[in-house]
């Protein structure tokens, strides 16, 4: 990659890194781009697409599109999915590799380790997309003839900002934990380690997964933040980002639509991140002739 | 919807619906007249009302025309004259009304309309193998047709329960237009039996049927079998009837009958009367009791309500 | 047939008045702080009302900032030195004895909430109060056995609470607040609604009573500035309101600053979808309940009723045939099915609503049977029917006795009337029909769905709501997720 300067016989094809969308691959609608340089030699790396706010409504919409459908799906077969999401990154650990030892200067053995661990987080959520709800279902002993149980269901259309120091195996996780249970993502990548989008959103785009669950944006996060607060069909946020003045003031813009802000994780893998991005719906039924 | 067919005589099809009935629903609702509270004067009135709609009943195998005779001689004065002067006409209350008939078996009916001759007192009598009704129809029309020929002016006839059970309705429907016909002048009630049933939705769909046969007044039970009268089964039956009012514009009584013994139990009646069907209803003509031992707790809390203080059970005949 | 028995006969129930000797107001309510009744530092003290007459019951203290904070201290100092120290054994114990108390002084219980409130005695007597009884109950038997709450993790109390509560169910709110925060390990301040703070005084002399340690539970009185200052107290680590959405709004504002924890339990305006397969008298008296049970002051009521357009004709006929023997007011009168409405202002509000509606032409239908009484805040119970959604109605919450109802034609259009509201509480399903309440049940936007029923509450059962009906679950093992730090 960005060997142009070599000999034009052995010029590579270097990949353009674009947004990913409702399962497309769309350049930023803004024109905008931000550059991301190698580690090492600090050269140009890629032009990464600088996502505007029209870029982060469109993926709402696609997001919200999406969500019901995989929703409705069974999950054994959002299982699957994930699982196959672990599949596919193995199959792309070089691609994975060649981004975080390009652009963070990883060793190949961290770079390795990363991979692993973004592998083992979709196996773990991949093995809780269908056991989640036993654990936090209840059927409730209610005084009288009436059966009552309590599910859960996914909020909905959930805003992802990760870590300030990007971290794979974490963002992983944390995409994870929000689409196990049948939610649809916006992931905002504004840190060091954002051209992974490029292998990442292959990941997502050859795992059978509905088009729109998941939706990878590069961008500013002060630029975009306050369009994720505000947006009305946005129902929840995770905050995994440690900056508490910009949480506070999402927390703030959620109150126009009682939007679940949840701050940062205490354990990545852990059925309390799952659960913070469902909804609880009892039903009651009389039982009688 | 369940819809089930039935024909006519004239060879006329006519379409039943199944109503489906929410259990704990009904029960809710009857248990809502449970906490009606009657005071005073409204609660009198409704002792006094409830008295005249009942039925004061034998049908056991050992009744004779002297047992017969002597209930007969409480429905015409349900009070001792001597204890009526002392204290009702002293406090001003009104004299306790009769019952509104008698209900005996077949044999029964000649002494039952000899006793009561002249009372204004109606001759209520079973039939059709009361209170299994399983003989064949025409033993039950002839049953019926005793009664009436005897004397009797109410026939209460019981559904036959085997063949509603087993799904044949048309025998269902059939028994209860033969034995209307039967019954010529007399008023039908049509007993369904209730504890048998198994169910709200086959109480609803036996009341449909009892209608559409011809029933003047539908009937919960015969006291023969536990449980009996309801709130809730009456509370089905009762609307049952009000939808049937406002599709035909016919008007069916109703008769709750066993399990009724205190006055309180009454009112609670009387409220979901009042409340589900109207005023049309709160009269002997529409509503019934079928209860023996309801009498004498309601005379205990009229006098009660006269004197102040209870009397002692004594106090009234045990008839 | 004999004649003699004809003349129509109306049965009229007679006035059958609870007594309410059995309570004694005091003529000035002081704030209970650190297990005593305390005066307001301000002297400041306002009026609450019978709403059924007008007249003022008593004098309540009106807490501010100061009062607040000491209130605090004292619930920090609880905390720290007693309550989250006491093994969970003994913190259940002192729930079910507060529980049984609550059973013992029932009765007056009851006969205060619908003095202050406006509610029928038959609704105090047989729903709140032993509904309040049952949550510490519930409750109690779990401050023990909190390693269970969430499996595979371990479980602590947050420290103290803020919890500010509404006046549509003042003690069944205080009980949904306090027995789940206690039983976590939590000390609580807690202030009522200024309409609605006797019952709640009352339930503080029963956890004198119970001799529960000082400064558990501090109670201070006021209006929206007292609440002010417990949302803003700095040294609160959770917040629980119950109230509209407006002021839910607010809150989620002034905290988002902060490290407080927040469950807002907020507005409805909860659809109830009747099939043409309903069990129809039910569900006529489910709509019945839906909507007027507690005058309609619920915030999961039922108030878009919404009819399978081949029964609807038959389903408003019979709701008018009910609704006319509905029994509005003496709320302390057993025969009582419609109390009053619980201040001037919620009046005020529901009858300008209701000229809204008219105004924005719904067809209006109020029972001609009922008499309202002269003095108090009464209002009839009423419908509009064939709304359109996009009339105020279907959309505002009324809080109060008025139904909007529309027709629909199929399960999918059900499913999206029924969804199309920005608030997510409850909703109620009508059907016979298994399948179709499950797959109406799974497309419904609602915490609570109520299905052949309506109304129905339970400690054991989560209440909570989607959207802007708020966040967080009360009741049930989900109930203890709010007050603990997971």
């Amino acid at each position: 990659m960005s060997e142009l300067t070599k000999s034009s016989a052995n010029l590579k094809i270097a990949k353009t890194i674009k947004l990913f969308i409702g399962g497309d691959f769309p350049r930023t609608e803004s024109g905008r781009s931000m550059p991301v340089f190698q580690a090492k030699s600090k050269k140009l790396y890629a032009n990464l697409c600088k996502a505007s706010r029209k870029d982060l409504r469109n993926a709402v919409t696609a997001a919200q599109g999406a969500q019901h459908g995989w929703a409705a799906k069974t999950a054994y077969n959002r299982t699957q999915i994930l699982y196959r999401m672990a599949e596919m990154t193995e199959g792309k650990r070089e691609e994975f590799i060649e981004v975080l030892t390009g652009t963070l200067g990883y060793t190949k053995i961290q770079a390795n380790k990363a991979v692993n661990e973004a592998i083992d987080a979709f196996v773990y959520y991949a093995g809780f997309a269908d056991k989640y709800q036993q654990l936090v279902g209840t059927v409730n002993p209610v005084s009288g003839p009436h059966h009552n149980f309590t599910t859960s269901e996914p909020v909905g259309v959930v805003a992802l900002v990760g870590n300030v120091k990007f971290n794979l195996g974490d963002l992983v996780a944390q995409i994870a934990a929000v689409i196990a249970s049948g939610n649809a993502v916006i992931v905002i990548m504004a840190n060091e380690g954002a051209a992974s989008i490029a292998p990442l959103s292959e990941v997502f785009a050859t795992s059978d997964l509905t088009k729109g669950v998941v939706n990878l944006l590069t961008g500013d996060l002060q630029e975009l933040y306050p369009h994720m607060g505000t947006h009305m069909e946005i129902n929840s946020i995770s905050f995994q980002n440690s900056d508490k003045k910009v949480l506070g003031e999402l927390k703030e813009m959620g109150a126009t639509n009682m939007k679940r802000v949840i701050g940062p994780v205490k354990e990545q893998l852990s059925l309390d991140h799952l659960i913070n991005f469902v909804e609880y719906k009892t039903v009651w039924h009389p039982i009688g002739n | 919807m369940r819809t089930i067919s039935v024909q006519k005589e004239d060879g006329n099809q006519i379409a039943i619906q199944a109503y489906p009935i929410d259990e704990v629903g009904a029960n809710e609702r009857a248990d809502f007249f449970t906490k009606r509270s009657l005071k005073k004067d409204s609660k009198l009135s409704a002792l006094y009302l409830a008295m005249s709609m009942c039925d004061l009943t034998t049908l056991e195998g050992a009744d004779t025309p002297g047992r017969v005779r002597q209930m007969c001689a409480k429905a015409r004065n349900p009070v001792p004259p001597e204890m009526i002067a002392p204290l009702l006409e002293k406090k001003g209350f009104a004299p306790v009304p009769s019952v509104a008939a008698v209900c005996v078996y077949p044999s029964m009916v000649p002494h039952a309309v000899e006793a009561l001759h002249g009372s204004g007192i109606l001759v209520a009598s079973v039939s059709t193998a009361f209170p299994s009704g399983q003989a064949p129809l025409q033993v039950k029309i002839d049953d019926t047709s005793f009664a009436v020929e005897n004397g009797a002016s109410e026939i209460d006839m019981v559904i036959n329960r085997g063949a509603f059970l087993s799904g044949d309705y048309q025998t269902v429907f059939d028994e209860v237009v033969a034995i209307k016909k039967a019954c010529k002048d007399a008023h039908l009630k049509v007993i369904l039996e209730t504890g048998e049933l198994g169910s709200y939705d086959h109480v609803r769909l036996a009341s449909e049927i009892a209608m559409e046969g011809g029933a003047d007044f539908i009937k919960t039970s015969t006291g023969k079998v536990t449980p009996a009268a309801t709130l809730p089964v009456t509370l089905v039956m009762l609307q049952a009837i009000k939808d049937f009012e406002k599709r035909t514009g016919k008007k069916i009584g109703m008769k709750p009958a066993g399990g009724i013994r205190t006055s309180k139990q009454a009112i609670q009646y009387l409220c979901m009367v009042n409340e589900v069907m109207g005023p049309d209803w709160m009269n002997p003509q529409m509503f019934r009791f079928g209860a023996s031992a309801l009498v004498n707790d309601l005379l205990k809390q009229i006098f009660k309500e006269a004197a102040g203080h209870y009397y002692y059970d004594k106090a009234f005949a045990q008839d | 047939m004999q004649t003699t028995h004809h003349k129509p006969f109306h049965l009229e129930y007679a006035p059958s008045i609870e007594s309410t000797d059995i309570v004694k107001i005091e003529a000035k309510n002081k704030l209970f702080i650190d297990g005593k009744f305390v005066e307001p530092t301000s002297k400041k003290y306002f009026s609450t009302v019978n709403p059924a007459t007008g007249s003022t019951l008593a004098q309540i203290a009106d807490a501010n900032a100061k009062d607040v904070d000491l209130a605090v201290k004292s619930a920090r100092k609880a905390y720290s030195k007693v309550w989250s120290k006491m093994s969970g054994k003994d913190r259940g114990k002192y729930l079910f004895r507060i529980a049984r108390l609550i059973q013992e002084h029932a009765r007056e219980l009851a006969v205060l909430e619908t003095l202050d409130n406006g509610k029928p005695i038959k609704e105090s007597r047989d729903i709140d109060i032993p509904l309040v009884a049952a949550h510490f109950f519930y409750y109690a038997g779990w401050a023990d056995k909190l390693d269970y709450a969430i499996p595979g993790k371990d479980v602590k109390p947050l420290g103290v609470v803020g919890q500010v509560i509404p006046w549509n169910f003042p003690l069944l709110m205080a009980a949904w607040k306090i027995a789940p925060a206690l039983a976590c390990g939590n000390t609580v301040v807690i202030k009522p609604a200024e309409t609605t703070s006797l019952s709640i005084l009352l339930l503080a002399q029963i956890f004198q009573e119970a001799g529960l340690p000082d400064g558990v539970v501090n109670i201070v009185t006021g209006a929206g500035e007292t609440g002010a200052a417990i949302v803003n107290h700095n040294d609160i680590n959770k917040i629980a309101f119950t109230g509209s959405t407006e002021v839910g709004r607010i809150i989620q504002k002034a905290v988002a600053k902060t490290d407080k924890k927040l469950t807002l339990e907020l507005g409805g305006k909860s659809a109830h979808i009747v099939y043409e397969d309903a069990a129809i008298d039910q569900a006529v008296e489910g709509a019945i309940n839906g909507i007027f049970f507690n005058q309609g002051h619920v915030c999961c009521a039922g108030s878009r009723l919404l009819l399978e357009e081949s029964i609807a004709s038959e389903f408003v006929d019979k709701l008018k045939t009910r609704m006319e023997t509905l029994r509005v007011g003496n709320p302390l009168d057993k025969n009582t099915d419609i109390g009053a409405i619980n201040s001037a202002a919620e009046h005020s509000k529901i009858q300008k609503l209701i000229q809204t509606g008219i105004s924005e032409g719904g067809e209006y239908f109020e029972p001609t049977s009922s008499q309202l009484p002269e003095k108090g805040f009464f209002q009839k119970p009423c419908f509009f029917n064939n709304v359109s959604s996009a009339f105020t109605l279907s959309r505002i919450e009324v809080f109060g006795p008025v139904l909007a109802i529309s027709t629909f034609r199929s399960v999918s259009e059900a499913i999206a009337k029924a969804n199309d509201t920005q608030y997510g509480l409850a909703a109620g399903i009508w059907s016979e029909k298994g399948s179709k309440i499950h797959k109406t049940a799974a497309g419904l936007k609602a915490g609570v769905i109520w299905a052949n029923t309506y109304n129905k509450f339970d400690p054991s059962s989560p209440f909570g709501g989607y959207n802007e009906s708020g966040f967080g679950r009360e009741g049930g093992r989900h109930g203890l997720f709010p007050y603990l730090s997971i």
